[in-house]
């Protein structure tokens, strides 16, 4: 589930140079709607428009903020997506105010369990393992086969040789960003029956997510997903082992080693994200 | 006047300020303002010591909140302590006689033996420097998103081991803190002890403003604005970055322990919410609003929004209003509020000011 | 040069004086002026926008019947965010600006505790709304709260778990002082009613999947879970347990008292048992109980005014409200000490809570009969049938 998170991050920085630290409030805000809308309107369909109108949050992100900088430092851009993603923050809380809610769930109910290998888990963990495969099938296939998807890693590749091809950067950016809100928005209703959802729970997944991002590598989504299965296994273990209270910590602290000693990830490689420019 | 002495002539002139408020204040019956312009004046040093680091070193730091409350916890913990039940040992005796440890009163009669402030803020403050060295060193190395996010990671960690661990309060924080005697005085939230509390406060401020100062203009400071100009370049003249970038880094943490261990004691008590990563950002907007590296203008802003942050103003809107500061002026005014295109009229002003207190040889290098 | 700076420093003085100035001091003495201290939003929330909501409502309907003892009543709620550097800003600015007669909350134990020193020092009643023992425990004269004890609480449940013949217990708690606070009465308390705690874990408590610690549990084979947290756990918890296919009941405390959970834990829910104030059952109560009508009017008002349930938290507010209009009008002044001695000898007030009886000793007021023992039925709050 973090790999989700993760590839958002990725396919923003692909295209952009740039972390989006509001990638976990997408999750929340197309989970929130996605809730809002299925009090009255079949699930299948609460969800896709929750889906498309945090794409439309997306785009406005890139329109009102990010578009017409000239030149920025990345420095400034880190900040500005974090002024960002508090005040979608702040705005969702007064949006929707500050219960927990959640989603039903897509089938079954909170006490079903399937029997798999001996664990019980619930369905719902089968729809999200199911729909990240999904995704991470489907945008591969994106980025190979359709034009669109050719342009954007064009883009990421090297802008200018892009550029001259006839590719408008900046509407790769805008698309990214759509891009990525959607996915989080699937992401964040398909996990709302789990965790369930409440305005504050974007910053901790972000976090989470780009801890992944990092240690697969930026800009690599498919080490990404490896790397997501990496940190749910850490995090499993760490239960057995240490006070249950510091596993957030852990993931933290694996952020933390990963920056200070292999910025470029498990399969990154080092002279190509150094060289990284917006 | 000598030359070298004018550059203290802004120091002077705040206190001044200073002082003529505090007058007008307690003149109109108002001493409750007293409260949140100390508070303020604490928050500020935290944000002097990351305009130092972020404007002059040109390293972003989202964990600050983290340097704060290792100060503050650590003074905290070995103030609030109760060693009664070693009282009768031979080493407890020892700390005694030698005014480390003493006994005190709390509110309801109980006999506490802890340690003393003064040992504590030894402690805390060696321990900041620990931590700011082992976490510096790699986190130097850094640079954009990573920096970034190492920093956020490293204020996270610490606030989830705040919360995690019994003797630091886990979510409740640590109250029934003392007052730190100093020199007569007391640093302490009692009502009585109002104003020579804040002038207590606003001396560090002071203090801190004229070291930093100091910093600036010294060989150091250039150091330091040449790396900021180009890595480099200052390299390549032989400069030891790596060494600079982390002297900064150790001594903004400091400041920010500083500012954590005082307000602990004035406030009494410390929490979690001290070290949440939204406070760090608050503190990273402060900076920006007033300029990366304009301290003067850091030192404005912090008192007015710090200000009216903690009396309320802003309400529910809290953490929205900060972040929506931070958007606009990154957005819009990326070298701080004071040398926006608008303000043209302030900055001729200021620039005529900064021309006059600064010696010829230096004011090249501050007109960047 | 000089000249230019004095310029500048005078500019700023007189814009300070006349805004200082301008700030008279109100010597106003018909009205009472109460503050209130909450979290209305950020990470407790779900604590303080019930209670600021329930404030609201009782102010204009104590106004509307023409105040406390004749005087109007002026509320100020600030919102502190669950941040205790704010309660402290807030609190000396009550204090000493707004020279208010009491405050009500904070909606934590941590804020609560930050300030009760400075509320002591500054002869304030304080009226909180947190559950921590501490705030009452030891006594300090002008503090008081009004949720029910955390022992109560524990002991309730022991006390069910004897009459179900259940021995042996599994604890998870949240790693808040709440839940801390939980684990340690409950470790307390186990003994003296036959009970075993075989494991107790503590989590984090914004945890999204707690299967991990309930494994261990059920490895165990313990008779009974015993959660005590804050939200979302709390309604994680049920969940978890089914998909791990544990049939063991669960137990819950009192901190579950708020319909959304139960819909939160969907068919999960069913059978949780936990000790709350009456106000969730009000409908079922008999009709001599001495707390219905007070819990039935709070509930049906609350729910037209607001559109959400009524929660046991918002009714501390409420408590601590009619707490202090009982002691004023006992006291038939607004004399801070006068009111604080009214306080300590009220007797029988009826309250969301309970009965309150405080006394010098007792700053909370409430027994171990303020809590009824509820169960879930069909995604509904039940007594639960002994």
């Amino acid at each position: 589930m973090y790999a989700i998170i993760a590839i958002g991050f990725n396919i923003i920085y692909n295209t952009t140079g740039i972390i989006n630290f509001a990638q976990g409030e997408f999750l929340i805000l197309g989970g929130m709607i996605g809730i809002s809308l299925s009090s009255f309107l079949p699930l299948p369909i609460a969800i896709a428009a929750a889906v498309i109108v945090t794409m439309g949050v997306g785009a406005l992100i890139d329109f009102l903020f990010i578009r017409w900088l000239k030149g920025p430092s990345v420095l400034r851009l880190i900040v500005i997506t974090i002024g960002v993603s508090i005040l979608i923050r702040e705005s969702m809380l007064h949006i929707w105010d500050e219960k927990v809610r959640t989603l039903r769930h897509f089938t079954g109910s909170e006490i079903s369990s399937v029997k798999i290998l001996g664990a019980y888990i619930s369905p719902q963990v089968l729809w999200v393992l199911g729909i990240s495969a999904v995704i991470v099938v489907a945008l591969s296939l994106f980025f190979r086969l359709t034009l669109v998807g050719r342009a954007m890693r064009a883009c990421s590749d090297n802008r200018t040789a892009a550029r001259l091809c006839g590719i408008r950067a900046s509407r790769m950016v805008t698309f990214s960003f759509m891009l990525s809100a959607a996915i989080g928005a699937l992401a964040g209703c398909a996990i709302s029956p789990l965790t369930q959802t409440q305005y504050n729970m974007g910053a901790p997944l972000a976090i989470k997510g780009f801890t992944v991002a990092i240690l697969g590598g930026l800009g690599n989504s498919t080490a990404a997903v490896i790397a997501g299965l990496v940190l749910g296994l850490l995090e499993a273990f760490s239960i057995a082992v240490l006070p249950l209270a510091y596993i957030d910590a852990v993931s933290i602290a694996v952020l933390l080693v990963i920056l200070f000693f292999r910025p470029s990830g498990m399969f990154g490689n080092r002279e190509a994200s150094a060289l990284k420019e917006f | 006047m000598h030359p070298r002495l004018r550059k203290y002539i802004p120091i002077l002139a705040v206190l001044l300020l200073v002082v003529v408020i505090q007058l007008i204040i307690s003149a109109s019956g108002a001493n409750y303002y007293l409260t949140q312009l100390t508070m303020s004046a604490y928050y500020t040093l935290v944000i002097l010591g990351l305009c130092l680091l972020m404007g002059y070193a040109g390293q972003i730091s989202l964990g600050h909140a983290g340097f704060f409350a290792i100060g503050g916890y650590t003074s905290a913990v070995l103030t609030t302590v109760n060693l009664m039940a070693h009282a009768d040992s031979s080493v407890m005796k020892t700390l005694q006689r030698l005014g480390m440890v003493f006994e005190r009163q709390d509110l309801y009669g109980n006999t506490l033996l802890s340690f003393s402030p003064w040992l504590a803020f030894i402690a805390a403050l060696l321990i900041t420097v620990a931590i700011a060295l082992i976490i510096g060193i790699p986190v130097i190395r850094l640079r954009g998103h990573y920096l970034a996010m190492a920093t956020l990671g490293f204020g996270l960690i610490i606030y989830r081991i705040v919360l995690g661990t019994g003797f630091l309060g886990e979510a409740d924080g640590i109250t029934g803190v003392p007052a730190f005697p100093l020199f007569g005085l007391e640093v302490s939230g009692a009502l009585s002890r109002r104003i020579p509390n804040y002038y207590i406060a606003w001396v560090l401020v002071l203090l801190g403003m004229l070291l930093a100062m100091n910093l600036i203009q010294s060989r150091v400071g250039r150091a330091l604005r040449s790396i900021h100009g180009s890595e480099e370049a200052a390299q390549a003249m032989g400069i030891d970055t790596a060494r600079y970038k982390l002297a900064t880094f150790v001594l903004s943490a400091v400041f920010a322990a500083v500012g954590g261990i005082f307000l602990t004691h004035y406030n009494g008590s410390i929490g979690p919410s001290e070290v949440t990563g939204m406070k760090s950002v608050r503190y990273v907007a402060i900076v920006a609003v007033g300029g990366m590296d304009n301290l003067w203008g850091a030192l404005l802003m912090s008192m007015v929004l710090n200000f009216l942050s903690l009396r309320g103003y802003f309400g529910s809107y809290d953490d929205a209003v900060f972040a929506a500061i931070l958007l606009v002026i990154m957005l819009f005014f990326p070298d701080g509020l004071l040398r926006a295109p608008g303000l043209r009229n302030l900055t001729i002003l200021r620039r005529r000011a900064v021309a006059l207190f600064r010696t010829p040889k230096s004011q090249g290098a501050e007109d960047e | 040069m000089t000249k230019k700076l004095m310029v500048g420093i005078v500019v700023i003085l007189v814009i300070l004086s006349l805004f200082i100035g301008c700030k008279k001091k109100e010597e106003a003495k018909a009205p009472i002026k109460i503050g209130a201290i909450l979290a209305v939003t950020g990470g407790a929330s779900w604590l303080g926008a019930p209670e600021a909501k329930t404030l609201e409502m009782l102010l204009e309907e104590t106004n509307a019947a023409g105040g406390i003892d004749g005087h109007p009543v002026e509320l100020i709620i600030k919102d502190s965010q669950a941040s205790a550097e704010k309660a402290i800003s807030f609190t000396k600015q009550l204090i000493e600006e707004e020279q208010v007669l009491a405050i009500i909350g904070p909606s934590t134990s941590g804020e609560s505790m930050a300030i009760k020193d400075i509320c002591q020092e500054g002869q304030t009643i304080l009226l909180s709304c947190a559950a921590a023992e501490t705030i009452v425990d030891p006594v300090a004269s002008y503090v008081f709260k009004t949720p029910q004890k955390d022992s109560y609480a524990a002991i309730s449940i022991f006390k069910t778990m004897q009459e179900m013949g259940i021995s042996k217990i599994g604890v998870v708690v949240g790693n808040t002082g709440f839940g801390n606070g939980g684990k340690a009465q409950l470790e307390k308390y186990a003994p003296e009613h036959g009970i075993e705690i075989a494991i107790a874990e503590v989590y984090d408590s914004g945890a999204t999947d707690l299967t991990g610690v309930l494994t261990k549990l059920k490895a165990r084979d313990v008779e009974a879970v015993v959660n005590w947290s804050i939200v979302p756990a709390q309604s994680i918890v049920p969940k978890n347990m089914r998909q791990l296919g544990m049939e063991v009941p669960l137990f819950q405390s009192h901190g579950f008292g708020n319909i959304k959970y139960v819909e939160a834990a969907g068919e999960a829910a069913e059978g949780i048992i936990f000790p709350c104030g009456r106000l969730l059952v009000a409908d079922v109560l008999p009709a001599d109980h001495p707390q219905k009508d007070l819990l039935v009017s709070y509930k049906s008002e609350y729910e037209a005014r607001y559109g959400e349930d009524a929660s046991t938290f918002g009714g501390h507010a409420y408590d601590a409200f009619i707490i202090l209009k009982a002691a004023i009008e006992k006291a038939g002044s607004v004399e801070m000490a006068e009111v604080r001695d009214a306080i300590e000898s009220l007797q029988g007030v009826v309250g969301t809570a309970g009965i309150f009886n405080m006394s010098a000793s007792d700053h909370n007021g409430l027994g171990l009969d303020s809590f009824e023992m509820l169960t879930v039925e069909d995604g509904e709050f039940a007594l639960l049938e002994q």
